[in-house]
């Protein structure tokens, strides 16, 4: 049997600062080394001192992924030599002696299979080693220190994947939840990362490391399958070993040196004062805990009567359910949720998009009231949406600028049908043998109008014009 | 003028216009430009300090407000950062390090118009009993100089014995203030862990080390401690100190006291006999002072030194661990070396007491012998703190002497370290528990000093300073024969 098991590490991006310092959570706008400090750069004397939404952040990662939480949380030191750690050691947690971690224990349902968390940590992200102009000859390394810091929550599975497939299927769905638990934002590069390890019937575990992409780490986990397959057809042991992801060739490789066992020296970390989390801050963090996907997507159904798909959709992602919860008066609900699907969400699939989009919750509330109201098509308004989201200006404003009033005076709407009528008199002909195809002749009646057409006049309009029924 | 003077008479003095800040300040320099060749109690002196007290002593001819300090010469232990000076910790690897930002204490200091006159001399890293781990070579004990004058804070000792300042602030491990206060004849205190913020001072042994005054009398350690202590939001260990004042009422007594003579720290193998006559003789004068002095058996005493390495040597190798020679370091060619090889011969350099607690830090806590070791030494830390809480439920305080033997000569122990970590016996203790403990001067034997160590419950340094006052108030000693 395959067993896949799974190491997330994914930095709390909607903090405001560093784990230990004051200096800025999210790094990614500063030149290299412009966002450090002497306690982020390890400068001697210098304290580390926690920040404790961090804390309560991780928390409530921990109590949606249904963890066990502890009464009192403790920092230990992994002490390693690497370039892009600035005291040589990295200050995390450990359950070796006592679960003093942030969370153990957890589980989350995909596609109906039960996936164990066997525990969450909250950790400091090293800097970053930027490898400039390496060549054999002169390897030039650089160093920025503007990640070091940034306060990391490691999430660990059991091996409980069996497929690929799952394991891409769990990483949307937890991409979905911190995001959707706002405490960070997985869309940002280098913000959620993964390492997997793969076993198959027979064999011994193997780590798969520096995966760039949730997408790569799919096919660098199906790879490993293939690959620890055909070694076993042919007899050959497969070995405990570390492998990198290459990017280019799509393969897994051998980590070049033997990976000896690790010797991290764990020791708790004594500038940190272990910090309690009793049941009052844990019923208030509950509280304050954003309600779940899946509740919500249960809530539109029902409150709704939206299909699952939608909902779903809606549910899943934060920027469309805020939008719809905001947008609906629950009398609108249907069409505002359809509005998102089918048109906004083409309009604001990236996050730049969304970024720099005008458009407000009341636009589309608006929105949907003109199309109810007959003042403006559906057609209409996908193209308001495209203004809208452009320069946020008013709905009324926008429809008199871009004339989209809805046409509904019956003799403007008689005299372009009968345009229509003597330009396509063969369609006309084959719409009083076979009234089905009348829909052609509404649709070049839209066209005329650039969409602004009744669509329920046109059709009583046409079918009183052709005698048909 | 006397250089000799304390902190509290300093202050009167300047308050009377017996001389000004500037000639005391001019007095000081000339003094350490005296004896310091010999003494090297200094590593640096600070050339802005006769600017500094003209600063002062503008402000106090203008009756502006000033601070507690009135520009008393106060020298600095080297593994504190100020702000845009050196600061070394002894060591070659930061011998060029500049610290960007002022520690804590310092800070308090300065805002109390104190004047840091120089940094002091320690063992590198503050990993020794008598300075002659320095990468800058020995401090000399004033009382002989052929003699140690204690450590790692020995600067700061020879500093306030042979009166180049008025007090000096150290940094103490497993005794690194107390050890040189004893050994030169001044006082010292280890305050209660987290009463002192150690924001600043260069890392060791982060979970046991504090901050302290050595001064020349007790009510100075205690004036010293009014500054210094209290909640830093730049140390998330600090612990409050409630505002107390511990100068009031320090001539309370003791009369009623109950303490405890540490059987195990009174007949212990290295124990001189001078040494144990005057811990005897203390204890008759605590008796006279009207305490109920008795003996008490702490089991876990023979332990706590080899714990104390085991700790401490697992904090160093994480604590240094930094000093890789990228960021701090020598001028050293890099080309050739694979990443971990050229971290290995940078940090050859390191001093051979600093080494040697590095190897034996990779060793204890590593994978296949923290449970023979590191967490053996946890184990018997906590099983000392219960002990001593219990302790502290009969008594007020508890006293040893000091250190063990008198100071030794250069050389005597620095081939056998061993005997050198048995200097510590008896100061290690107050470390791993947390308690503060203090060091008072008590006897001149073969012209050379003896201080007695006493130990209260932790935050209980208001009477832990009563006691230490009334036992000095019985003691009349000789002055520096330097």
């Amino acid at each position: 049997m395959t067993k896949i098991g799974l190491e997330i590490h994914c930095q709390l991006t909607k903090l405001e600062s560093k784990l230990f310092c004051s200096c800025k959570a999210d790094y990614r706008e500063f030149e290299p080394n412009t966002n450090i400090c002497p306690v982020c750069m390890g400068i001697p004397g210098s304290l580390p001192l926690l920040n404790k939404s961090a804390v309560e952040k991780a928390t409530l990662i921990a109590m949606a992924l249904d963890c066990k939480t502890p009464g009192k949380i403790a920092f230990f030191r992994k002490n390693y030599f690497y370039p892009d750690l600035p005291k040589n050691f990295q200050i995390t947690q450990l359950n070796a002696y006592g679960n003093t971690s942030i969370g153990w224990e957890g589980r989350i349902l995909v596609e109906d299979k039960q996936i164990k968390i066997r525990r969450i940590q909250l950790e400091e992200d090293p800097g970053r080693l930027i490898y400039e102009g390496a060549t054999e000859k002169t390897k030039l390394t650089l160093v920025d220190y503007n990640r070091a810091g940034t306060p990391l929550v490691e999430i660990v599975t059991d091996p409980d994947f069996e497929t690929p497939h799952q394991v891409r299927e769990f990483l949307n769905i937890l991409s979905d939840l911190l995001e959707n638990l706002n405490v960070s934002d997985p869309g940002l590069e280098g913000a959620m990362r993964a390492d997997a390890n793969v076993s198959i019937e027979g064999g011994s575990k193997v780590e798969i490391k520096n995966i760039g992409s949730f997408h790569d780490l799919e096919k660098a986990v199906h790879f490993e399958i293939t690959r620890q397959h055909s070694l076993a057809e042919r007899k050959i042991e497969i070995i405990q070993e570390t492998r990198h992801w290459d990017d280019r060739r799509k393969i897994t490789v051998s980590a070049r040196t033997k990976e000896e066992e690790a010797e991290y020296r764990y020791h708790l970390e004594a500038d940190i004062p272990w910090v309690r989390i009793n049941d009052n801050t844990k019923n208030q963090l509950r509280a304050q805990m954003p309600e779940s996907i899946s509740s919500k997507k249960e809530r539109y159904i029902s409150k709704y009567d939206i299909t699952p798909q939608v909902a779903g959709i809606l549910a899943s992602d934060r920027y469309f359910s805020e939008l719809f919860e905001k947008a609906n008066n629950e009398t609108n609900a249907k069409d505002v949720a359809n509005m998102i699907t089918t048109d906004i969400m083409g309009l604001l699939d990236t996050r730049e998009k969304r970024e720099i989009s005008k458009l407000e919750a009341g636009h589309l509330s608006d929105l949907a009231e003109c199309v109810k109201s007959n003042k403006i098509t559906r057609a209409s308004a996908k193209l308001a949406l495209d203004e809208i989201i452009k320069n946020g200006k008013p709905l009324s404003q926008i429809i008199e600028v871009l004339d989209l009033g809805h046409l509904s005076d019956e003799s403007t709407l008689s005299d372009i049908i009968s345009q229509v009528l003597n330009e396509e008199v063969k369609a006309a002909e084959d719409a009083k043998q076979n009234p089905e195809t009348v829909n052609f002749l509404v649709g070049k009646v839209m066209q005329k109008t650039h969409g602004k057409a009744d669509p329920e006049l046109t059709l009583t309009l046409l079918k009183k014009n052709l005698d048909i029924e | 003028m006397d250089l000799g003077i304390s902190a509290l008479s300093y202050v009167n003095s300047i308050k009377n216009a017996e001389f000004t800040v500037e000639e005391f300040i001019s007095k000081s320099l000339e003094r350490i430009n005296q004896v310091d060749e010999k003494l090297h109690a200094f590593l640096r002196v600070n050339d802005l300090v006769i600017k500094n007290a003209r600063e002062i002593d503008t402000k106090i001819k203008s009756n502006q407000n000033v601070g507690k300090c009135y520009g008393m010469p106060i020298s600095v232990k080297d593994n504190i950062c100020i702000e845009g000076s050196k600061t070394t910790c002894a060591s070659k690897v930061l011998e060029n390090f500049v610290a960007p930002y002022t520690s804590t204490v310092i800070s308090k200091l300065n805002s109390e118009d104190a004047i840091i006159i120089g940094k002091t001399n320690l063992d590198e890293f503050a990993m020794g009993f008598s300075t002659e781990f320095s990468a800058y070579g020995p401090s000399r004990n004033p009382w002989n100089t052929d003699y140690v004058p204690g450590g790692s804070s020995g600067g700061s000792g020879v500093s306030v014995s042979a009166n180049e300042c008025i007090a000096s602030l150290g940094s103490d491990t497993g005794g690194s203030i107390r050890n040189p206060a004893s050994f030169c004849s001044v006082v010292g205190l280890k305050p209660t862990y987290g009463l002192v913020s150690r924001y600043g001072l260069v890392s060791y042994a982060n979970s046991i080390e504090q901050i302290g005054p050595l001064t020349k009398t007790v009510e100075d350690s205690a004036f010293l401690l009014n500054i210094i202590s209290g909640i830093d939001s730049n140390d998330n260990t600090t612990v409050d100190n409630k505002n107390q004042d511990y100068l009031n009422n320090i001539d309370a007594g003791i009369s009623g006291k109950k303490i405890g003579i540490v059987t195990e720290m009174t007949n212990s193998e290295g124990l001189s006999t001078d040494v144990l006559n005057a811990t005897n003789d203390a204890v008759k004068t605590f008796e006279k002072l009207g305490a109920n002095c008795e003996q008490v058996s702490l089991q876990m005493i023979p332990y706590t030194v080899a714990a104390y390495y085991t700790i401490t040597s697992t904090e160093a190798g994480s604590n240094l661990a930094r000093y890789d020679n990228i960021r701090y370091g020598y001028e050293f060619d890099s080309s050739g070396f694979e990443f971990n090889s050229y971290i290995s011969q940078a940090r050859s350099k390191l001093g051979p007491e600093v080494i040697r607690r590095m190897i034996l830090g990779g060793f204890v806590p590593s994978a296949g012998h923290a449970g023979k070791y590191f967490l053996k030494a946890l184990k018997v830390k906590s099983k000392l703190i219960a002990e001593i809480n219990h302790v502290f439920e009969k008594f007020d305080f508890l006293i040893s002497s000091t250190v063990p033997i008198q100071p030794f000569k250069f050389g005597e122990k620095i081939q056998d370290p061993v005997s050198l970590m048995m200097v510590d016996f008896n100061t290690v203790t107050a470390n791993l528990t947390g308690i503060p403990a203090i060091s008072v001067p008590y006897k001149i034997t073969n012209g050379l000093p003896i201080g007695i160590q006493i130990m209260a419950n932790c935050l209980e340094e208001h009477s832990l300073l009563q006691a230490a006052y009334a036992l000095e108030k019985t003691v009349d000693l000789p002055k520096v024969p330097v």
